[in-house]
């Protein structure tokens, strides 16, 4: 601290500026939506007035294949952004290993982190050789399934608890002249449902064995062979709906010409826009009814060398800020997404809501595939998974050959 | 006749100006105004271009490192099914466009040369949608294309009911449907090029023309279009840099979909670069794209430039 | 030395320049109004005019419709209830990240960048294409091959050279200016202040340069290649150099395609997305990264409307550029050029 406040002394074009420790901190990240913004408003704000510090917010919109770009050039040009928006995982090892990004460890030891982010994996996704690289911020869970409660009862059918049942009264839905399965065309759609399915139909473990271990053998075998089938009776149910981005699909459900989609828990959003109720307008089912368990997805902030301590200082400041409870909870409650810590309460939450709180509270949660698997492999899965659905020719058994492929090179 | 010589010595080297000591230092101006041009040329394009062929031979990922795999990266390229694809939509593609462009450009050229009333009106309308942005513009496009709410859904509701145009969700020509929006956004600017170029043909040829008795189209064809030649030549450089580097308009208007059927090579790169963060098989399919553009664009300049050089 | 502008005049007399200088379209002029051909051309306007109004109508009929109605499908359909809420939203209250203030954010930031990156490239590109027509010499045609082949290279490949290059030419900059810096000033600490071109308008106003070079000075290479050598050798017999030739006889007549070569670069530079992100910080982004943000959200509510609306919004300054230089465009050349 010394050493800096002489070299402050010295440099004539900081010096009299404000208190000595103030830093601007430009906060690079893809929310961008009316909910993410608000929400990534609560950071800012909580910078701004419990810190001395400054949030300049660079926000880019586009996803990670937008913004990844644009914060690798930062890094690489010598003019990082004092913390950035990363899909935790295996995205940023490489900034890891490169020496880039700031060791956060004594801010997580100082805060316990170890025993507050629930679950821990959300911390493993972190941890790279024993040391803490990223500050966990939200959960977000593909594993759901959105029905439209008004499309069933116009079929005359009750609404299914699980996927068999879903199977079952799909025909009903299809003389009704409602389309059983609402599906955008993105690649990254059909892909999340196959992962959805994947751990609905095949368990835990044989999910497990093919993403964590790599294991192609178990990509052969019988619990994968019946979700092949299942996502090539999908694809089937899905026929007569041409809609591109998630967001139309979802609204073929919430008017109610479809029956029902496999999205992520931000689906809800729009349903709450529609002014549908959970339970009485829709409903939803998580792991599809078969296998309860949420794959724990969200999002992470990192934070790159810079070689000033002043900056470096701030950083961990904001690291710290990010995950304190009362951040936490104005920041999920504005996203729709759940906490990171179980410590916490969110204030009101719909049925469906409740569930997944419900299942993080028992812990029956997994890793997201994210963070297992690099974003290479799931470049090709979403290739693979997208060529499938829209080639009838195409048999579950082929696409299933090409998939043990692709986990077999999976590094 | 002593003028037109020796203007010809400045402008070119001729054997007898070749003989003279510091020829570097003959005509210095020109080469000092060029030096921007030639940085640009060896520095940016020629240098980011080696090394983007180094880096194709590297496994780098999200960051480039030389961690060298060899062949490795062109080995998985050309096994995989959507690079495939992606070159062959990118020739349909191509041919279609550049074919359909220099058509369409010419002749909205020709007809608004033909004094007629509103010029400006009409000269705007066609060149509008070069302004806009290709995110919004694309999905525009997807909306009129819907089979559902799009002109397939007008047309039904107004009593033909087996009227089928669903060009998007359609593997075989949904192309064409990124054709029909590219030609609407890209167009104008080519039809302006033409104009500007069609503003600098005499009069008197168009009189001689009519002395003649020459039918007009005929003269477009024998005497304009090849007095045209440079501008043609430049709509065709733009209108392929174009179609090479298109990108922006497939992601907001297919994403690829549906399935691979509308893949370009342009997406294909962007997505294993910063998508798959697979830097070396971006750089390795870029590679292979310029390769096929120095294959058709070097033998050409020779041609060209040693044609002028001769004439 | 005599006026290269009256030699010009003297020469137009001898070669066919004289329709350079000359007002509007060329073509033949139809004969009556209501003949066949005439029907005939204007319906065809007409009708490939309806093509490419098709998607404006779409837009603007979107952008004041309300969301509940867009959601109920028929694109085409007028709306019910015209509202102008989604144009306020889209210019002064949406929300891109932490700040709700919409495209009005990032406009003047887009003119600061559009101004010096349109000038700069015109310039240069001007200068270079007419250097490359009218005073060849060894090599400069492998030059400018190379920079063609530049034109089909994807801007995105480039990305991570390019920032490479201008951090380190920014370095070495610094390194020259603080080593000689002691010359010019003995002022203490004046000499620490470090070059950045990574991460600055200066450097984003250079690559816009770069990108737009080869297509442009293309452009002005064989636009000034059509125009007749004798003018030319004239000038230089005259004993007019490199500068007083181009400045006196080549750019006034150089109105067309200037208008051209602006029309490409107001639109490339105003909507460009990727460099604006890449080479500037964040308080320095042009508009189009606000617009990227209302339009390109990946998850959450998409409002289409406010999405339409901006993006007419953002395409306001290029099509107000398209419909002044369309005056140019056809009279330019005639307003007093090569007159004298």
């Amino acid at each position: 601290m010394k050493l800096t406040t002489q070299l402050l002394a010295a440099t004539a074009i900081i010096g009299a500026a404000g208190t000595a420790q103030a830093v601007e901190m430009e906060v690079m990240h893809w929310w961008t939506s009316g909910g993410e913004a608000a929400a990534v408003g609560k950071f800012a704000e909580a910078l701004n007035e419990r810190t001395e510090h400054t949030w300049i917010d660079g926000a880019i919109a586009g996803g990670g294949d937008t913004a990844r770009p644009v914060m690798v050039s930062r890094i690489i040009g010598g003019d990082p952004p004092a913390a950035f928006q990363f899909n935790h995982g295996r995205q940023a090892e490489e900034l890891i290993e490169a020496g880039l990004m700031l060791d956060l460890t004594d801010v997580a030891e100082a805060e316990g982190w170890k025993d507050i982010v629930n679950p821990s994996s959300l911390l493993d996704a972190c941890t790279y050789e024993g040391r803490i690289y990223c500050a966990p911020v939200n959960i977000h869970s593909w594993q759901w399934m959105w029905l439209s409660n008004d499309a069933y009862e116009q079929a005359g059918v009750e609404v299914p608890t699980n996927w068999s049942e879903f199977m079952e009264t799909a025909p009903a839905l299809r003389e009704a002249g409602i389309v059983p399965l609402a599906m955008g065309g993105q690649s990254w759609q059909q892909s999340g449902a196959f992962g959805v399915m994947a751990i609905a139909l095949a368990g835990e473990e044989a999910w497990l064995a093919v993403n964590r271990d790599k294991d192609a053998d178990v990509v052969m075998g019988p619990e994968y062979t019946r979700v092949f089938e299942a996502f090539g009776a999908a694809r089937e149910l899905a026929e007569g709906l041409d809609v591109q981005d998630w967001n139309q699909a979802t609204n073929a459900v919430i008017e109610d010409t479809a029956g029902a989609q496999i999205m992520g828990d931000w689906a809800q959003g729009e349903f709450a826009v529609a002014g549908e109720v959970a339970g009485e307008d829709y409903s939803c089912l998580a792991g599809l009814g078969e296998t309860g368990v949420l794959s724990t997805g969200g999002d992470a902030f990192y934070f790159p060398v810079t070689g000033d301590p002043e900056v470096e200082a701030a950083q961990k400041e904001l690291a710290a800020l990010l995950l304190s409870p009362e951040v936490q909870v104005a920041f999920n409650s504005a996203k729709g997404s759940l906490p990171i810590r179980g410590d916490v309460d969110l204030t009101s939450v719909n049925e469906c809501t409740e569930v997944g709180l419900q299942l993080l509270a028992d812990g029956k949660t997994l890793p997201d595939g994210n963070m297992l698997l690099s974003p290479d492999t799931t470049t090709q899965t979403n290739d693979l998974m997208t060529e499938f659905w829209n080639t009838p020719s195409m048999t579950p058994a082929e696409v299933q050959e090409r998939y043990a492929e692709i986990i077999r090179n999976a590094d | 006749m002593a003028v037109a010589e020796e203007a010809g010595h400045a402008r070119r080297s001729s054997p007898r100006a070749d003989r003279k000591p510091f020829r570097l230092f003959h005509n210095l101006m020109p080469k000092i105004a060029l030096i921007p041009m030639i940085a640009t040329a060896l520095v940016v394009f020629l240098g980011g271009t080696l090394w983007t062929v180094v880096y194709s031979f590297t496994s780098s990922g999200l960051l480039p490192r030389r961690n060298w795999v060899g062949l490795d990266q062109y080995e998985r390229l050309w096994s995989s099914a959507k690079w495939i694809v992606s070159i062959q939509n990118l020739a349909l593609y191509g041919i279609f466009s550049l074919v359909f462009t220099l058509v369409i450009g010419f002749t909205l050229a020709a007809l608004l040369d033909r004094k007629i009333r509103f010029e400006d009106t009409f000269r705007t309308i066609f060149l509008y949608p070069f302004a806009l942005s290709f995110i919004v513009t694309g999905l525009v496009w997807q909306w009129i294309l819907n089979p559902d709410f799009g002109v397939q859904g007008v047309v039904r509701s107004m009593g033909w009911e087996s009227f089928t145009f669903n060009p998007l969700n359609d593997p075989d020509i949904v192309m064409f449907g990124l054709l029909i929006a590219g030609l609407w956004q890209g167009t104008g600017l080519i039809m302006c090029i033409m104009l500007a170029g069609l503003r600098g043909i005499d009069e008197d040829i168009w009189k001689a023309s009519r002395v003649d008795g020459i039918p007009t189209w005929k003269t477009y064809v024998r005497i304009i279009i090849p007095m045209m030649r440079p501008v043609f030549v430049t709509a065709v450089v733009l209108i392929a840099s174009g179609i090479i580097k298109l990108y922006d308009l497939v992601v907001a208007q297919t994403s690829g979909g549906p399935g691979i059927s509308s893949e370009v090579p342009a997406k294909y790169v962007m997505q294993t670069m910063f998508g798959g963060q697979n830097l070396g098989q971006g750089f390795a399919a870029s590679t292979m794209m310029l390769l096929s553009v120095v294959i058709i664009l070097v033998p050409w300049a020779y041609l060209e430039f040693g044609r002028r050089k001769r004439g | 030395m005599a006026n290269p502008a009256t030699l010009a005049s003297t020469f137009a007399a001898k070669q066919p320049v004289h329709d350079r200088l000359d007002d509007g379209p060329h073509g033949p002029r139809p004969k009556r109004s209501f003949s066949r051909a005439n029907i005939f051309l204007y319906g065809t306007l007409a009708l490939v005019s309806i093509y490419y109004l098709l998607p404006l109508y779409v837009m603007l009929v979107t952008s004041v419709k309300g969301m509940p109605e867009i959601r109920m499908g028929n694109v085409f359909a007028p709306p019910m209830e015209v509202t102008f809420e989604p144009w306020v939203k889209a210019w002064a209250e949406a929300c891109t990240g932490v700040n709700c203030d919409g495209l009005s954010r990032g406009f003047w930031n887009s003119v600061r960048i559009l101004i010096p990156s349109v000038l700069l490239s015109i310039t240069i590109a001007l200068i270079s294409g007419y250097a490359l027509s009218k005073w060849k010499f060894k090599g400069s045609e492998t030059f400018f091959t190379i920079l063609i082949i530049g034109a089909f290279i994807p801007y995105q490949v480039m990305l991570y050279p390019i920032v490479i290059m201008l951090r380190d030419t920014g370095g070495f900059l610094t390194d020259i200016w603080q080593a000689t810096c002691g010359v010019f000033t003995s002022a203490e600490g004046s000499c620490r202040g470090r070059i950045q071109l990574f991460g600055s308008l200066s450097g984003l106003v250079i690559v816009h340069s770069i990108f737009g070079m080869p297509i442009l000075v293309l452009l002005f290479r064989n636009y000034f290649a059509s125009i007749p050598d004798e003018l030319f050798k004239a000038a230089r017999v005259d004993g007019a150099g490199f500068w007083g030739i181009l400045f006196r006889i080549m750019l006034p007549m150089s109105m067309p395609i200037l208008v051209v070569a602006m029309i490409l670069q107001v639109t490339g530079i105003w909507n460009d997305f990727l460099f604006g992100v890449v080479y500037t910080r964040a308080e320095q982004y042009p508009m189009t990264v606000q617009l990227n943000n209302i339009v390109n959200s990946v998850q959450g509510v998409k409002e289409y409307n406010v999405n339409m609306a901006a993006t007419l919004l953002t395409g306001l300054v290029p099509l107000t550029i398209y419909f002044f230089s369309g005056k140019l465009f056809v009279r330019g050349i005639a307003a007093g050029a090569v007159k004298g």
